[in-house]
């Protein structure tokens, strides 16, 4: 049986009060409007790309849902103290791997895991960014299974997009139903625009002077996620650049302007590693500031998040966070992970081989929804094939239960009826960690789905937390 | 100011003004065939508006026949054709996007909506008059956008500027076009054709009410030139176009000071002092055609100018 974040058998749960009456009282041709009156409101404001680097159509919408998911402020808080714990825990692993590699040395991690990881970088061993953050933006997502289960499923830890969504969904909500915020219920989100350029701010290199210069480095207006990169820039108040913007001289880096060269402090930057700097990265890459990690490792300029991050949010990784915690912090996580099965394990690789069409089986490296397997709605032959894939390359896939993600009344065709729903919120790391009241959540708008990706049939929904 | 930004800027200026040339030269062609005028047919004065605008070569090798429905795709829906009110309307959009951070909601708005019903339009559905009326309503609401709600900063005098060079550069092209169709028969020169012909050019440039309130009825070919080029108060008069362009680079320098090049602007000056002191019959003496072909790379030499002096970003 799935948790219905509206009812508890008939009765409404205390989140939704409010709104049961507002759903049961809008006609169905006012619904259909409203729908309608939202959609062209998204494409208007120009807001068309795929979420998470899905790529795809960028000119394609991603389902809005005019039904909100609501969490109580005990419930937030809770998840709060539990997401706030597990950046902690991440910044101080990547900490440790890019230096005495202590986790490593008492046995908790192996180092293979580590030091063999793709999203590894050499180039950056030795050198502590300032305040000791690697990844200032870390996106946690969530599914919840019951009144206080709540799993992550996994970390972002390098450039996590959807966050406009969040802002747009619910500025999308408040322009149509005025009505629902009024009385101040529900916690404001807009302050994540100022909350993240102070958080940028506040890690401005030891060579700055002044107030710190933050700019938003994007691939260019041809990347999927362009449209987040320039309205976060614009709500921060700070100038998006492209590689070719930037450029280096002597110590620090500067941006190309119609009153000639300004130095640059803070590079808030949506591109891989590989593409930031051809010298010490991939030679090929035309969207990144030669020299960059030259002047990045003397001080003259913040990267965030940090070169080499990515290896936090390894799929392998992963399984070890709940270690992490305890290993650095010395407390108990709050946050649960899901079970994962590593199948480069003898007995995890025998155990998920014997019940494969009960698990979602995933790869490593994978994202986005594709290259997964989920059992229970698999066919026989789909399962088979998937088996052998496994066979060819175990260690490139771990494997989890189906989870029982909870639902959350959506509007459909034929009305209301419950869709699968996960919840992305986004942790911004530097003096301090905080995060604002809310996320994104994701939900699987086909019957039974339980893949919430936009790729895969997802919708998006306002998410509020209400204040007490 | 990123250079990329105001380089876009300038380029949303330039693409927006570009978009409405484009569906006036198609009016003029369109209306001008409408006439008993020419031994050789229509052909004769789409010809001389492919080449007033330098496309002809790019017409010719992709359409076979010169005809109103051909350069209704052509000059209206053709992507190929970079000069087209598609393709201008799509860069000048694609502009935008691209410094969305640099505009207005409205403005963006406005570009968005006006590219979105561009790209829902299909050739044959409408005559060239309403689909010049659908170009300029366009216009006007991205260009009453920006007037009304950007902030006065050097973004908004680069695009400005844009709308004000490209201004400039139409006018002067869209003269030259009546130039190609009149004076290879100079018998007609002062007839009722003639005027005629020069009423078509002012109704395509929205300037044909404006006309009669400054000089009454008398339509002769040397008010209508004074009209379009020397009168500072005519609103798409050479004149009035670069000294429009004079006041956002000044604007420019005032803002940047003396330290950063501006070059563009001393030779923005320098074209404004001699059209100040040229008057119409010097102009003709010297050939209109020839005139304005000069004028039309003065106009490139100082767009060139802002490139080098603004867009580089030095480094």
């Amino acid at each position: 049986m799935y948790y219905n974040e509206m009812l508890d058998g008939t009765k409404v749960r205390e989140a939704y009060a409010g709104l049961s009456d507002w759903v049961d009282q809008m006609p169905a041709e006012i619904r259909q409007m409203k729908q309608a009156e939202a959609e062209a409101l998204f494409r208007r404001i120009g807001i068309t790309f795929a979420v998470y680097g899905e790529g795809g159509d960028p000119d394609r919408l991603i389902p809005f849902d005019m039904m909100p998911r609501i969490f109580t402020q005990s419930e937030w808080r809770r998840l709060e103290r539990g997401i706030k714990q597990r950046a902690r825990a991440l910044n101080a692993f990547l900490r440790d791997v890019y230096g005495r590699g202590e986790i490593v040395r008492a046995g908790r991690i192996p180092a293979r895991l580590v030091y063999q990881n793709d999203a590894y970088e050499k180039a950056v061993v030795g050198f502590v960014p300032p305040r000791g953050v690697y990844s200032h933006i870390i996106g946690i997502d969530l599914v919840r299974t019951g009144r206080d289960e709540f799993f992550v499923l996994e970390d972002n830890c390098r450039t996590p997009s959807g966050v406009s969504y969040m802002l747009e969904n619910r500025e999308i909500m408040m322009r149509m139903f005025p009505e629902l915020f009024r009385g101040n219920r529900i916690e404001p989100v807009d302050g994540y625009p100022d909350l993240l350029r102070r958080t940028l701010e506040t890690v401005a290199p030891a060579k700055c002077q002044g107030r710190p210069r933050v700019v938003i480095l994007t691939p260019g207006h041809f990347n999927s996620a362009y449209y987040e990169h320039s309205f976060l820039a614009n709500l921060m108040g700070v100038e998006l650049v492209e590689g070719a913007d930037l450029f280096v001289e002597g110590e620090f880096v500067y941006m190309r302007t119609t009153e000639g060269p300004k130095r640059v402090d803070v590079i808030y930057r949506r591109l891989d590693d590989a593409f930031i700097d051809p010298l010490t990265f991939r030679r090929d890459s035309m969207l990144g500031v030669p020299g960059l990690m030259d002047v990045y490792r003397s001080g003259g300029v913040s990267i965030c998040s940090a070169p080499g991050a990515g290896v936090a949010d390894d799929k392998a990784i992963y399984t070890f966070v709940p270690e992490m915690v305890r290993f650095y912090l010395g407390e108990e996580p709050i946050l649960k992970n899901v079970d994962t099965w590593t199948l480069w394990k003898d007995d995890d690789f025998k155990y998920v081989m014997d019940n494969l069409g009960d698990l979602v089986v995933k790869e490593v490296h994978g994202s986005g929804g594709y290259g997964m397997l989920v059992g229970p709605r698999s066919t026989k032959a789909e399962i088979e094939e998937f088996r052998q894939r496994i066979k060819a390359n175990p260690s490139n896939y771990i494997a989890q239960p189906t989870l029982s993600l909870s639902t959350c009344p959506t509007f459909v065709n034929e009305g209301v009826a419950p869709r699968h729903v996960d919840l992305r919120p986004f942790c911004l790391c530097g003096e301090r960690i905080e995060l604002v009241p809310g996320g994104l959540t994701r939900v699987a708008l086909k019957e039974g789905s339980l893949v919430v990706n936009s790729s895969q049939g997802g919708g998006v929904k306002d998410t509020w937390v209400l204040s007490e | 100011m990123l250079s990329r930004t105001a380089s876009n800027l300038f380029w949303l200026g330039r693409h927006m003004e570009r978009a409405e040339t484009a569906s006036r030269l198609f009016e003029v062609g369109a209306r001008i065939t409408l006439l008993p005028n020419t031994a050789e047919g229509y052909q004769n004065e789409w010809q001389s508006l492919l080449r007033a605008t330098g496309v002809s070569d790019r017409f010719a090798a992709r359409y076979d026949e010169v005809s109103e429905e051909n350069m209704e795709k052509f000059m209206i829906f053709d992507r190929d054709n970079p000069s087209s009110v598609a393709s201008c309307m799509h860069d000048a959009r694609e502009s935008g996007r691209i410094v969305r951070t640099a505009l207005t909601s409205r403005v963006w708005d406005a570009l968005n909506v006006s590219w979105q019903e561009m790209r829902g339009m299909e050739p044959g559905q409408e005559d060239a008059a309403d689909l010049a009326d659908f170009v300029a309503r366009h216009a006007a609401t991205v260009h009453g956008a920006i007037d009304g709600t950007q902030l006065r900063n050097d973004g908004f005098h680069f695009m400005k500027l844009g709308y004000a060079l490209e201004r400039a550069d139409s006018t002067a092209r869209v003269l030259d076009v009546k130039y190609f169709v009149l004076l290879p028969r100079v018998e007609f020169v002062g007839s009722g054709l003639d005027s005629y012909q020069w009423q078509v050019i002012l109704r395509a440039l929205s300037a044909h009410r404006a006309f009669h309130w400054a000089y009454g009825d008398d339509v002769s070919a040397g008010r209508v030139a004074h009209f379009l080029i020397l009168n500072d108060e005519s609103p798409r008069s050479l004149m009035t176009s670069v000294l429009e362009a004079l006041s956002h680079l000044d604007a420019l320098v005032r803002r940047y000071g003396q330290d950063v090049p501006h070059s563009a602007r001393d030779r923005a000056q320098a074209l404004a002092d001699r059209l100040g002191s040229t008057d119409i019959e010097d102009i003709f003496d010297e050939g209109l055609h020839e005139f304005l072909s000069d004028f039309i790379r003065e106009i490139g030499d100082i767009a060139n100018r802002v490139q080098a002096d603004y867009f580089h970003g030095r480094g």
